[in-house]
């Protein structure tokens, strides 16, 4: 399934030029978005963030990776889950409203139909005590692919800028994940800073 | 039947409401459903909240999808599909335009700026979220294993996640996690 996706190398080589507008590949079809946000949501175990990356820069090469990183930042700062609002940004984008609508069909009616029928099992069978820790192992993987994805997605800004955005993005981790400062303390110092720095160097 | 249409209206306002100030997913949203339909509403017990929890975590999706079992226990079918809208329709619509100016604007100086200013911060909160949820995942170190080692092969090695997670799986049902 993956065999014709770019390699992640350490280096960053199998990306291309890293200033790229446009996408690499043509702009999919309504089907196309409805299979792509499916597969994305119903592989999505623990978190749809890394299937999301996965499905857009390295299988189907809709976006580039700084264009995914763009698209998704967008979404984090706008209220509502990050995935729901990317689906209807990005099939939108491509489609037309009618595409942000079939986005995010793709990627929310499969996992309501297959959760509602998970729900209706539970409410005969009671306790699933097997499952229940297979979920335990697959949490702990699923945070580990949360990190490969988090540090295939810092390449490019490691790669094409200065030292301030790594710094800007290292402060933010260290702050609310070491530090567990409050969120929104944080942002309203980081993110004017941030843009600042963005602007002057624009 | 007026009471249920009672139900479904409350449902689809809070949820409405709630999702405006879900910033950064819809996990940030659990205390307030649960203060909602546990505490205020009694319409799930503790119980059936922490097992529909896990459930939502069980099975593949967005997080958001918590909320269309919420629905489907509360009000049935029409229950998890009113609640899944409600919490997803504004953002969606607000997604939408926001989405389409920031797009008509591509080019400008303040795009240029925003963009390059939300990404850095953007990696570093998900950085973040990433170590929270390692910490709240790895229970021993045969699961900071797992973690480490799917990190390391997901970033270096051409394979499918999906058989890292099968592993990973079998591995927490024979109880070695």
């Amino acid at each position: 399934m993956n065999d014709s996706s770019p390699s992640p190398s350490l280096t960053g080589q199998t990306v291309e030029s890293p200033k790229q507008l446009s996408p690499r590949q043509p702009e999919p079809t309504l089907s196309a978005l409805f299979i792509a946000f499916a597969t994305i949501s119903l592989s999505g175990f623990g978190g749809v963030l890394a299937w999301s990356r996965r499905m857009m820069v390295e299988e189907r090469r809709w976006l580039t990776p700084e264009q995914f990183n763009e698209a998704y930042a967008l979404c984090a700062f706008l209220p509502g889950p990050n995935i729901v609002n990317f689906s209807v940004i990005f099939g939108s984008r491509m489609r037309g409203p009618l595409g942000g609508l079939i986005a995010l069909a793709g990627l929310l009616g499969p996992p309501m139909v297959l959760i509602i029928i998970l729900g209706a099992l539970y409410a005969y069978y009671g306790d699933l005590p097997a499952l229940r820790r297979a979920l335990v192992g697959v949490a702990a993987a699923a945070a580990g692919l949360l990190m490969a994805t988090v540090a295939k997605m810092s390449r490019p800004l490691f790669r094409d800028r200065a030292v301030v955005a790594p710094l800007i993005a290292i402060a933010t981790f260290v702050a609310i994940g070491i530090m567990q400062w409050p969120l929104a303390l944080v942002l309203i110092v980081i993110v004017p800073v941030s843009i600042a720095y963005a602007w002057v160097q624009r | 039947m007026k009471d249920e249409a009672g139900t479904l209206v409350i449902l689809a306002g809070y949820f409405a409401l709630m999702s405006l100030f879900a910033i950064g997913g819809a996990n940030s949203a659990i205390p307030e459903m649960h203060r909602l339909v546990v505490e205020v509403r009694h319409w799930m017990t503790d119980r059936q909240f922490t097992d529909s929890f896990a459930l939502a975590q069980l099975s593949p999706g967005p997080n958001v999808i918590i909320v269309t079992l919420i629905g489907y226990h509360v009000a049935g079918l029409v229950g998890a599909v009113v609640t899944t809208l409600a919490m997803c329709g504004p953002t969606c619509l607000f997604a939408y335009f926001v989405g389409r100016t920031f797009d008509r604007f591509r080019g400008a100086a303040w795009h240029a700026a925003l963009a390059g200013g939300l990404v850095p911060v953007t990696l570093g909160l998900t950085a973040a979220s990433a170590t929270v949820v390692a910490s709240a995942a790895d229970y021993n170190w045969i699961g900071a294993a797992i973690t480490l080692a799917t990190a390391v092969i997901c970033y270096w090695v051409r394979i499918h996640p999906l058989w890292v997670f099968g592993v990973a799986a079998v591995l927490g049902m024979i109880g070695a996690v």
